[in-house]
């Protein structure tokens, strides 16, 4: 596999950050490093670089111990979240940094650079200054950069946290694309679980150090460990005990068969689905998530009073 | 209304009175007898020897605290060097201090009997009332300048393109040389103007170590006390021009120079 | 989230031992050589040499005159402040460039040029040499530029809007100035004040020639401790040395405590 992490542990000061991680990455997949802040993700991802040295565990990057190798040796394409530009540089000189101070021939440089220019599509942006980019130019030359001496791994840390939201979408597509073209070992760090699901071929998620879980995207959405994981990963909506995702949930207009009982407080139309506030017997509020057609077939009206039944619950102990 | 006239006259009649007039009187009566006189007064032996004094000492103690500033500055911000707000406050002292104390501190170390200076006389090495002495002085003085232009802007931009380089292959001092040390260069200039402007004006602790022997070991400051003491007020007025006029140069290249590092230590992202 | 400690990317050690050997021949061990001339022959000893009427009278001379530049200084340098950012005039950009002379021109030249205009030569009139009044001039000089920039950023940030409010409520002018602006100039020029102070405790080429060196009339801190390593003797010079440090470091330590007092709503 492309890398491995083993027992790693990472304090600052009283604070653990990291606590006895281990995770595998397989080679040409894309992981995702999936969590909300302070979940150790970042820290986990420097510690790969080489830019955080744990206080104990072993990093393997291509089969080889890395632990104590300086991150100029490990090679790794590391991506910021502000892209970390050299200001000073043109677009190809940033991109050809890495093969200029490898000192390769002009020409391969040149070549090598409008290659990789094309494949970001900034191919024509190559004399501007990145300070004449928009943010999504600046990230897409960062990962030109990175990728320009060929690493055996890539690591992205929250590449699209500082772009607004329909460029991050774009980016996220596009990210997909580029990986399944050049396959190299990615390893994305994100607190955006939709973005972890759409973009991700398995997922580790993180809380407090620690590892949850780890599978492909619809292992932890339909197979959660626990009930972080579930309300993490995806909407989640509380039937008596049980956990239960708001499309799992039916409305009903008759109590046979039912779990409890509810009434309609709200009823949100979003377009291709709608979705339904409740408030239960026992005073708790919950949501149910139907089609545009379940929603008209049933009428439903403020006020009114139904019966709900869950499929697929879960109970945590 | 009139509250504002009365508080520009006043203003503007102050800085005439301490300021102004007091300066350009300088320079009237240096070319007041033409150009002829004043070349001869900047001419003299002693006067193209201080002047010459006065620049061999820039030129080794500039580049010297240039180095140092970066370097003291990197160790701060980026490697948090233990006790850094002390040190900081270190490197602040010598703008506090009355330069005749400075003075005397050089004195006292290099004296005969002094802690350095016994074991320095005993293998013949002079270092009062001579050049190493002057250049120690320059160097506590004027230690300051590069420091505090750099330290800002070294925090403002922060690390991460240096990580990134790191992680594209370059070596620490190859990180230092392209991505460092161009982000840095316009607060290592004003620095450097700073510096000079420090050296090229200093007075009070070169006097005490010195001795300001005219021909061998003053400098242009001197020059120009001696002459006034020695009732030639001409030489006096002349040195204290080329003085002025270089006081001058340094607030060109300060007015220039200061925008470009202001936006230097700007993120631009 | 604390602070992350990245791992030091080049030499850490060596740069900071570097740096810390350097600091210390230059500036450290130096000023120790001052403080322990000063205290070698015991306390008591310092206390008398320190304390002989020449010293007391060129300190008590250089607080007093020092006392007077912080008073002058608050009063003008805030005029000049005001001038250069509220009010416009042909010329205003000149000015705002020579307020910086003072810290470009050598103290010598700048002391040479006041007895130029103002001593026996100058033909007005006056004779400012050998007198208290040439060396508060020198003093004032050299210390212009400091409220001035301190205060000079504080007025341009200061918001109209604020006083604008003020008015609008019935204060007027003075009002305004007393209520509303002056509470807000008074940090920056604290710190501006206490610069010009530390400025005029330790000034020397700007008074030297002005004031001759004749103590108890005219004798500055700075002249007297000049006068006795001329005179060969260190001791009485480092002992007034130190009560000048001293005092510099408690001014370094207040103009500390007041950014931090000024900067408390920032954090």
């Amino acid at each position: 596999m492309a890398i491995e992490t083993r027992s790693v542990t990472k304090r600052f000061g009283d604070f653990v950050a990291l606590d006895d991680v281990s995770i595998t990455a397989e080679s040409g997949s894309l992981t995702a490093l999936l969590g909300p802040s302070g979940s150790g993700k970042s820290t986990l991802l420097r510690v790969i670089a080489g830019l955080e040295v744990p206080d104990s565990g072993d990093v393997f990057i291509s089969g080889r111990e890395a632990t104590a190798l300086a991150p100029q040796k490990r090679g790794v394409g590391f991506v910021f979240q502000h892209y970390a530009p050299f200001k000073h540089m043109t677009v190809r000189e940033n991109v050809a940094f890495a093969l200029k101070i490898r000192r390769r021939p002009k020409a391969e440089i040149r070549a090598r650079v409008d290659e990789l220019l094309e494949l970001v599509q900034l191919g024509g942006l190559g004399g501007r200054y990145p300070a004449q980019l928009s943010g999504g130019q600046r990230q897409r030359m960062a990962l030109a950069r990175a990728l320009a001496p060929e690493p055996d791994v890539l690591l992205l840390d929250e590449p699209f946290g500082a772009l607004d939201a329909r460029v991050r979408k774009e980016l996220r597509a596009w990210l997909r694309r580029l990986h399944e073209e050049t396959h190299t070992t990615t390893i994305l760090v994100t607190h955006d679980q939709e973005e972890a699901m759409e973009v991700a071929d398995e997922i580790v998620l993180m809380a407090k150090g620690r590892v949850e879980q780890v599978g492909p995207p619809r292992e932890l959405y339909e197979t959660p460990a626990n009930e972080f994981v579930m309300t993490f990963v995806g909407p989640v909506s509380r039937v008596g005990g049980a956990y239960v995702r708001p499309h799992d949930i039916e409305i009903l207009l008759s109590p046979d068969g039912s779990d409890g009982e509810a009434m309609v407080e709200r009823i949100v139309h979003l377009g291709f689905e709608v979705r339904v506030e409740l408030l239960a017997a026992d005073g708790s509020r919950l949501s149910v998530q139907l089609t545009r057609d379940e929603a008209t077939e049933l009428e439903l009206v403020e006020g009114d009073v139904v019966w709900l039944r869950a499929r697929r619950t879960r109970v945590f102990a | 209304m009139i509250g504002k006239y009365a508080v520009r006259f006043s203003a503007l009649g102050y800085v005439t009175v301490i300021l102004v007039a007091p300066v350009a009187l300088i320079f009237w009566r240096a070319f007041e007898h033409g150009l002829g006189p004043f070349w001869d007064a900047i001419t003299t032996p002693n006067a193209v020897h201080a002047l010459k004094l006065t620049l061999e000492l820039a030129i080794v103690a500039v580049p010297l605290n240039t180095v140092f500033g970066i370097a003291c500055a990197i160790a701060i911000v980026r490697y948090r060097m233990p006790g850094g707000g002390l040190v900081n406050a270190i490197v602040d002292l010598p703008l506090a201090l009355s330069p005749v104390v400075v003075g005397l501190s050089l004195y006292l170390l290099y004296a005969r009997d002094g802690w350095f200076g016994g074991w320095l006389t005993r293998h013949g090495v002079q270092v009062l009332f001579a050049y190493p002495s002057m250049l120690l002085a320059m160097l506590f003085i004027s230690l300051p300048f590069v420091v505090r232009e750099v330290v800002p802007v070294l925090r403002e931009i922060g690390i991460d393109a240096e990580e990134a380089a790191a992680t594209l292959g370059a070596s620490a001092f190859t990180t230092f040389r392209k991505i460092t040390l161009p982000a840095i260069r316009w607060a290592v200039t004003y620095g450097v103007v700073l510096t000079t402007a420090r050296v090229l004006g200093e007075f009070g602790a070169v006097s005490i170590v010195s001795g300001g022997i005219a021909g061998r070991t003053q400098v242009l400051t001197q020059y120009v006390q001696a002459s006034y003491e020695n009732f030639d007020l001409t030489g006096a007025y002349a040195a204290s021009v080329v003085l002025a006029g270089l006081a001058v140069a340094t607030l060109v290249a300060m007015t220039l120079i200061k925008p470009k590092e202001e936006r230097s230590g700007h993120r631009d992202a | 989230m604390p602070r992350a400690r990245r791992r030091a990317l080049g030499a850490p050690a060596l740069t900071t031992g570097l740096t810390l050997a350097y600091l210390s021949v230059i500036v450290l061990i130096p000023l120790a050589a001052v403080v322990a001339k000063a205290t070698a022959g015991g306390w008591h000893h310092f206390w008398q040499v320190a304390w002989n009427p020449e010293a007391k009278a060129a300190l008590e001379l250089t607080l007093e005159l020092a006392g007077l530049v912080v008073l002058v200084n608050a009063v003008f340098g805030t005029a000049l402040a005001w001038t250069l950012v509220r009010d416009d005039f042909p010329g205003k950009s000149l000015l705002n460039s020579i307020i910086d002379l003072p810290f470009a021109l050598p103290t010598i030249v700048a002391g040479l040029t006041l007895l130029a205009l103002y001593g026996p030569t100058g033909g007005l009139g006056v004779n400012i040499a050998y007198t208290r009044i040439g060396v508060l001039m020198a003093l004032l000089f050299v210390t212009l530029p400091f409220v001035v920039r301190t205060v000079q950023p504080v007025l341009l940030e200061l918001d109209k809007e604020m006083e604008e409010a003020a008015a609008s409520l019935g204060a007027n002018r003075f009002t305004v100035f007393r209520r509303i602006i002056f509470p807000n100039l008074f940090p920056a020029l604290l710190s501006g004040v206490a610069l010009a102070f530390a400025r005029a405790l330790g000034e020397f080429g700007a008074v030297v020639l002005i004031a001759g060196n004749i103590p108890f009339k005219t004798e500055v801190a700075s002249v007297y401790v000049y006068q006795h390593v001329s005179s060969d003797d260190p001791t009485g010079a480092a002992a007034l040395a130190v009560v000048l440090l001293v005092i510099s470091l408690g001014v370094l330590l207040a103009i500390g405590a007041v950014r931090r007092w000024v900067t408390r709503h920032d954090r």
